[in-house]
């Protein structure tokens, strides 16, 4: 494993007075993708949301060896972490050119690299974000965070309610992103995970349980019931019919 | 027909002063959910301000009334910003701390203001155009209407401007719609937030040089009283959209000019019963957000 790009120890985080992430310890290595994995409601949502100080939170966070807990969220992301949350949070009321426009966090956008990877999203630069479809305000929402050079992407379960074609598309748009910076990845669809994850973190009960190669327990039927609540072959099931 | 004409252009008149502080407050609202209980407060400094500075440059003339709408301008920018960036900026998300402030400083600023300038009105001086009327479809129409009119469609235009070419536009645009979203791309939400007080400050400051001509004098209430019909307007005209502004602010206007005028001076009742009727029937108001 090389050296971590982002380093988490003993963060919580905490909802209207609710604490959702409790004493959480990781690591996100400096290349290749790491999952975030766990049953629903376990706070891997707000695990994000915490390292980016979207909700209060104590302990320690570090992004290629600074300290990244004590600043704004705006500030975080400026260091270079992309964000791309969970349901999308497409501004609706925009065009899709603005909020690629307002993303940009520099002179030097990667408008050509994001036209490149969602050709479509590219043709409708003019229409409202609101108006596309689920598929096509992930891509917008995929595409803000990488016209931007970072040196890391949190991304939030880029697949939820999307078509099964769509999510075939948003794998390989997030495929082509990991070749160049690493990703930390929240995703529910086992065979995005197999196809994308090298690293796995499980979370159970707001802890982290398990942390390894994406192997170890994607190739264990009985950790994947375990930590994940579901049989591999319910969900090879649920891939082979999409 | 003439007094039809009459009424619905005087209304017009005084929706345009209705905006000028209404839009502040919508755009406010909007972008940070702060409901501005002292924006009356701007406007009543820059008015006693951009007075006492217009009469000693030329009173009663186009050139004073050009320095008093300047001065006035830049006092309500100023003390906005000011306002935002002392007392505000620690309050956000935190309402009840904030109606509070912002009550306080209404009230102060009043008893300032009367403490400084008296509790009298202070009449002013206004160029002798603007004093005289001109006759549109039989219809004697006082030519200060005009000139409301046409700063409030110029301040309108311009924020629109504001809001679709330019950067911060766009910040306050997604804003509005996602504010922490609009951080969680890295940007500093919190300098659009002085820059929407300072504009908003800034109409209101020209609606408070206006309202001196349109009233003909200057006062320690006058912020107050245009304050409660600018939040029927914003209200009605739905929180935090600046078109719902502007059309609530004719609707409003010219409604109270008629009743005013048709059903013995019971204007001011009518535009409250309309608020409730909206309220009732449409709770988000006419181009309000779904909550």
């Amino acid at each position: 494993m090389s050296a971590p790009i982002l380093t988490v120890r003993r963060l919580s985080g905490r909802i209207a007075g609710q604490q959702v992430v409790e004493n959480v310890s990781f690591e996100v290595p400096a290349t290749g993708v790491t999952a975030l994995l766990g049953r629903n409601g376990v706070g891997k949502t707000s695990t994000i949301r915490s390292i980016l100080g979207l909700i209060d939170r104590t302990g320690e966070v570090t992004l290629d060896g600074h300290r990244i807990d004590r600043l704004p969220t705006h500030r975080i992301v400026q260091q270079g972490v992309g964000y791309v949350p969970e349901d999308r949070e497409v501004f609706g009321s925009l065009t899709v050119g603005e909020n690629l426009r307002l993303a940009e966090r520099d002179d030097r956008p990667r408008r050509d690299f994001v036209a490149q990877l969602f050709p479509d999203i590219h043709d409708r630069r003019a229409q409202r974000a609101g108006t596309l479809s689920g598929g096509q305000q992930q891509m917008v929402s995929l595409a803000r965070a990488l016209v931007n050079e970072n040196r890391l992407l949190l991304v939030d379960e880029p697949t939820k309610g999307l078509a099964p074609k769509i999510v075939d598309e948003v794998a390989v748009a997030l495929a082509e992103a990991a070749r160049t910076v690493p990703m930390l990845l929240v995703e529910q669809n086992l065979h995005v995970i197999r196809a994308l994850a090298d690293r796995v973190v499980v979370l159970s009960g707001g802890r982290v349980v398990f942390t390894g190669e994406a192997a170890d327990l994607l190739d264990d039927e009985d950790r994947i019931q375990r930590y994940l609540g579901v049989h591999d072959a319910d969900a090879a099931a649920e891939g082979s019919s999409r | 027909m003439s007094t039809v004409v009459l009424l619905v252009i005087t209304g017009l008149g005084l929706g345009a002063l209705y905006f000028l502080v209404a839009s502040g407050l919508s755009l406010i609202y909007g972008l940070m959910g702060v409901l501005n209980l002292a924006h009356g407060s701007f406007l009543t400094i820059s008015a006693f301000l951009g007075w006492e500075v217009g009469r000693r440059v030329s009173d009663g003339t186009w050139l004073g009334l050009a320095v008093s709408a300047l001065v006035g301008i830049a006092v309500g920018a100023i003390v906005a910003a000011l306002t935002e960036y002392l007392l505000i900026r620690r309050l956000y998300e935190r309402h009840i701390e904030q109606a509070l402030v912002t009550v306080g400083l209404s009230l102060a600023s009043v008893a300032l203001f009367e403490g400084i300038w008296g509790t009298d009105p202070i009449y002013t001086e206004k160029p002798d155009w603007l004093g005289q009327t001109t006759v549109i479809l039989g219809a004697k129409i006082p030519n200060d209407r005009f000139l409301l009119i046409a700063c409030a469609l110029l301040v309108l235009g311009g924020i629109v401007l504001f809001l679709r070419r330019t950067r911060y536009g766009l910040i306050i645009r997604a804003g509005v719609e996602n504010r922490s979203m609009v951080t969680a791309l890295g940007i500093d939400v919190r300098r659009s937030f002085t820059l929407v007080f300072a504009i908003g400050g800034a109409a209101a400051g020209l609606g408070g040089v206006l309202s001196s001509v349109y009233y003909g004098y200057v006062s320690a209430h006058l912020g107050s009283t245009l304050l409660i019909f600018a939040f029927i307007v914003t209200v009605i005209g739905g929180l935090g959209s600046l078109t719902g502004a502007a059309i609530a602010s004719v609707l409003v206007a010219v409604l109270q000019q008629f009743a005013n005028f048709y059903l013995g001076g019971t204007g001011d009742l009518v535009v409250v019963i309309a608020l409730a009727a909206v309220l009732l029937v449409r709770p988000r108001g006419l181009l309000g957000k779904v909550a």
